[in-house]
């Protein structure tokens, strides 16, 4: 169904330009490494690059694969497939998965389906409790010891809501360099069924309000006990002004905080869920305007680190229910990097290495992922994206390489960049 | 006009369209024979996923009255527990070729998704915390008979006080809609904690005291306070909430002589609302429950009187 | 053209008056002695106007009647709008007002309309009539009767009747609502 990966390399990319502007031709060797163009053998196969830009391959820290447990809605597979056509040549596969991955035998099989069917590079997340339900611990030192050497963990979609048990999880995983993505939500403030951004539009709507401050009460909490641990914690999606100030607040005090927004909380905003689309539903929710702004201010000066994708497949039963009911998440693998582009590049709030720092190179440093995001130079690995960044396209959701078709984006023109991608040397996807 | 889904799908000549027919309509209830044929071969399905008696029957008689086939389909909890999602539901039902379908749900914009995925034509009879359009179309209809009966004519400098739980109130949200298009001033009052977030661009007067708005007001209108919000923490006991927004004896006393009350049912008499002021001279409650069918009749004659679904 | 909810004709349509205001009051006079010639009396008589012009025409009937009997005579008005065999295939009309004074059990009603045409109005005021009860007999006063019938209805009582050609409209203005009484007769289709 997807364009098969094929063999490595044995390529050599002409006139491609770099972030920084420079131009260069880059030799993909058949080992799946960038070597120097000038020991190119005759013959190879050749890329006319010139007026694109070769950038690091993107690295999501935040990806639901749904495999195993919900095949329906999403693969291994598919999900990287996807991810390939937005230009990703890693993603981190989120622990809520059927059953969840909280033991190392169970973060073993996604490492090994991902070995088996990714289009990219699967790296497994673990979950924080057991079960997710915020509860005990997980085996987190069996996780990290696995063949899939977990580092990431995250009870994502929930929040580690107990002080005590988050204090211990992030004393814990100190002894093998751990970091906890936290999903944060004050369950009480903002319960199961907060669905809209509390504001006049979640009035009007009738909808249960999702306050800004049960993001920004857990993320307070998180950054002190992070600092009380001497520990490293990272804030998924962080979608408020609130939640942006307190983490502001705890970098400049030294706390070893990262940070996250999604390619949605930088574009969408409250009132698309005013026609009560599904599609639109997603956990933090969209919020107004001056949040948008906030997050995107964050992102350029780099009080949010990066941005993840929270790619979130659903099959439709599962969206065809009234708002409240229906489950939360959108697909964004596909048109991550059209959105960044859109929103912070074409604006000119960022350039394009700042880009690759937020979308490869610190995503990798954050998930402890040696061999993405490198810079592109002879001896490192040929994990890269090939972008034209003048193409626009109208987003069809029935087009995508996802199972999904919870695209928020469809119907919507926007940037589409990604013309080819290349992960160890192979193309994972071309235009 | 295709479906009837918020008070905002209204403007004041449909609006009033609505409110006159239903005048017609209610004469129809003292005839021999309570039947017009203006639906004759319609099929209306009522599909109720949370009871209500009271709405249900009303729009039950409403479209027999005008001669379509009603049906009624008690769908609580029915469809989830078998796992058949909203929209599989309705287009099942659909495709069985119903004209109209009443919806009641418990979830906001419920009735909005169920007018993007069928053919049939949709009335919101109350979707969750959003809104309930016939009902407010019933509350203003009895105002207005209420205004006529005091000499006066129209909404235009009248002052409706909505008194309670605004925030989990559908019928606030339809009646403050409602009332800008027919220009009566509504004041809304409640404890700040069932008050909705950014109420104060609603573009109403908004009061934490019901005794400094009473004296003012044409119309107060209780709305009913379960008691699971004091629970929730919404307030402390239902005596402080009767003693400060209940509308006891004493508040009946201090109402303008020309002012009315109004409910929208069910009561809970000695919370919100006293006997005394339930059953006053000046109580509207019994007339709303009465012109719930008429307005209901109005309403479906205009949505499905004509094959264009067109209203003018 | 014409507006649905007045009947006036709308410009630049070639309109002709066939009958003003005095043989207009003349036929009205006529049609009132007739209803009483043929009821013997003013005796157990409804008049029901069928809006909008039908309810005008009644109320002058009725007073006409009064007058000439010396003693009220009832008047009451019959929308048929809910009861239209083209309801359906037509925008929403706003019904008029129906209001009857009293039962109409074993009175005898006149209906009174307009223009009698193709008797598609008639038939659906007998389908009203039969749901608000059961009148001794009912009878039908037209101001104009222009033929073109669809239905087997005939008036008992009829003030003109005109020769129109079916692309032509006949229209009652009445001064209550149009300013001035007169019957006119309009082209519908305007030639090149």
């Amino acid at each position: 169904m997807t364009t098969a990966t094929t063999t490595a390399g044995n390529l050599l990319i002409t006139g491609a330009q770099l972030a920084d502007g420079t131009t260069t031709d880059l030799y993909v060797t058949e080992a799946g490494t960038l070597a120097d163009p000038a020991d190119t053998p005759a013959g190879v196969q050749r890329f006319d690059a010139a007026g694109l830009l070769a950038l690091p391959g993107l690295v999501d820290l935040h990806t639901h694969l749904r495999q195993p447990g919900r095949e329906d809605a999403e693969t291994v597979e598919s999900g990287t497939a996807a991810a390939a056509r937005g230009g990703f040549t890693c993603v981190h596969a989120m622990a809520n998965l059927t059953p969840v991955t909280d033991t190392a035998e169970a973060a073993e099989y996604v490492q090994s389906l991902g070995e088996r069917d990714g289009h990219c590079e699967v790296r497994v997340i673990g979950a924080v409790t057991k079960g997710l339900a915020s509860e005990e611990l997980a085996e987190l030192g069996r996780m990290a010891d696995s063949a899939a050497g977990v580092r990431v963990f995250s009870d994502d979609g929930k929040c580690v809501s107990d002080s005590l048990l988050m204090r211990r999880a992030l004393t814990y995983i100190k002894t093998f360099n751990g970091v906890i993505a936290q999903h944060s939500q004050d369950t009480r403030l903002a319960g199961a069924s907060a669905c809209c951004h509390e504001s006049e539009w979640s009035a009007q709507l009738g909808l249960p309000g999702w306050p800004a401050q049960a993001e920004s009460i857990i993320i307070a909490r998180d950054v002190q006990l992070a600092e009380l641990t001497d520990s490293r914690i990272h804030v998924c999606h962080v979608s408020t002004a609130e939640g942006v100030e307190v983490v502001r607040w705890a970098k400049k005090r030294g706390i070893k905080v990262t940070a996250e927004v999604t390619p949605h909380h930088l574009l969408l905003d409250t009132p698309l869920v005013a026609g009560y689309d599904t599609t639109f539903k997603v956990n933090p929710p969209l919020r107004t305007n001056e949040h948008l702004e906030a997050v995107r201010e964050a992102l350029a000066d780099g009080t949010i680190d990066i941005v993840g994708t929270d790619h979130a497949p659903h099959a439709r039963q599962d969206k065809d229910h009234p708002f409240d009911v229906a489950l939360p998440g959108m697909i964004g693998l596909e048109q991550a990097l059209s959105v960044v582009m859109e929103v912070m590049v074409n604006t000119g709030r960022m350039d394009w290495p700042t880009l690759v720092q937020r979308m490869s190179v610190k995503p990798s440093e954050i998930g402890q992922v040696a061999t993405q995001g490198r810079p592109l130079r002879p001896g490192e690995p040929a994990n890269l994206v090939l972008v034209d960044a003048n193409a626009r396209a109208v987003v069809d959701a029935e087009a995508s390489r996802s199972r999904g078709r919870n695209n928020p984006y469809h119907g919507r023109e926007l940037p589409d960049p990604v013309v080819a991608t290349l992960w160890r040397g192979a193309v994972t996807y071309q235009r | 006009m295709r479906h009837l889904l918020s008070c905002a799908d209204l403007d004041l000549t449909s609006a009033t369209a609505i409110l006159d027919l239903a005048e017609e309509m209610q004469q129809v209830q003292s005839r021999p024979v309570k039947k017009l044929p203006a639906l004759r071969g319609r099929t209306i399905v009522n599909i109720f996923f949370e009871d209500s008696t009271r709405t249900r029957t009303s729009f039950e008689i409403a479209g027999k009255w005008l001669s379509a086939d009603t049906i009624n389909v008690s769908a609580k909890g029915s469809s989830v527990s078998k796992g058949e999602s909203l929209r599989d539901t309705m287009l099942t039902l659909d495709a069985m070729g119903v004209d109209a379908f009443v919806i009641r749900h418990s979830s906001s914009g419920a009735a909005a998704q169920v007018a993007s995925w069928v053919r049939a034509q949709v009335v919101n009879a109350g979707d969750g915390q959003h809104e309930h359009p016939t009902q407010a179309l019933l509350d203003a209809y009895t105002m207005r008979q209420h205004f006529r009966r005091i000499g006066a004519e129209g909404f235009a400098g009248k002052r409706i006080a909505i008194v309670g739980d605004l925030l989990h109130s559908r019928v606030v949200r339809s009646n403050v809609l409602l009332q800008r298009i027919l220009g009566g001033e509504v004041v809304l009052v409640a404890p700040p904690t069932l008050l909705p977030t950014g109420v104060e661009s609603w573009g109403c007067e908004v009061s934490n005291s019901l005794d400094a708005v009473l004296d003012s007001c044409d119309i107060v209108m209780m709305l009913r306070v379960q008691r699971e919000r004091m629970a929730g923490g919404f307030f402390p006991t239902e005596r402080e909430y009767t003693e400060t927004y209940g509308l006891t004896p004493e508040r009946l006393a201090a109402m303008k002589p020309t002012a009315a009350i109004c409910h929208p049912g069910p009561m809970n008499r000695g919370v919100e609302i006293s006997s005394a002021a339930a059953d006053a001279a000046n109580s509207l409650v019994l007339e709303q429950v009465a012109a719930g069918v008429a307005i209901r009749m109005s309403v479906l004659y205009h949505l499905l009187g004509s094959d264009e679904g067109a209203m003018h | 053209m014409a507006d649905p909810a007045t009947n006036t004709p709308t410009p630049p349509f070639d309109s002709r008056v066939v009958a003003d205001a005095t043989e207009f009051a003349r036929a009205l006079t006529r049609m009132a002695h007739e209803i009483l010639e043929a009821n013997h009396g003013a005796d157990n008589l409804i008049l029901l106007g069928i809006p909008t012009r039908g309810v005008q025409l009644s109320q002058r009937l009725a007073a006409l009647i009064a007058d000439i009997e010396d003693t009220p005579v009832r008047q009451g008005e019959l929308d048929i709008t809910m009861y239209r065999d083209d309801l359906r295939a037509n925008p929403t009309r706003n019904p008029g007002r129906t209001s009857i004074p009293g039962s109409i059990d074993d009175a005898v009603v006149v209906l009174v309309d307009d223009v009698l045409h193709s008797g598609r109005t008639i038939g659906a005021a007998f389908d009203a009539l039969r749901d608000l009860g059961r009148p001794k007999a009912v009878r039908l006063a037209v101001l104009v009767d222009r033929g073109h019938r669809q239905l087997p209805i005939a008036a008992d009582t009829v003030g003109r009747t005109i020769q129109a050609a079916a692309d032509e409209r006949v229209a009652v203005l009445v001064s209550e609502l149009d300013g001035h009484d007169a019957i006119t007769i309009t082209r519908t289709v305007k030639e090149a």
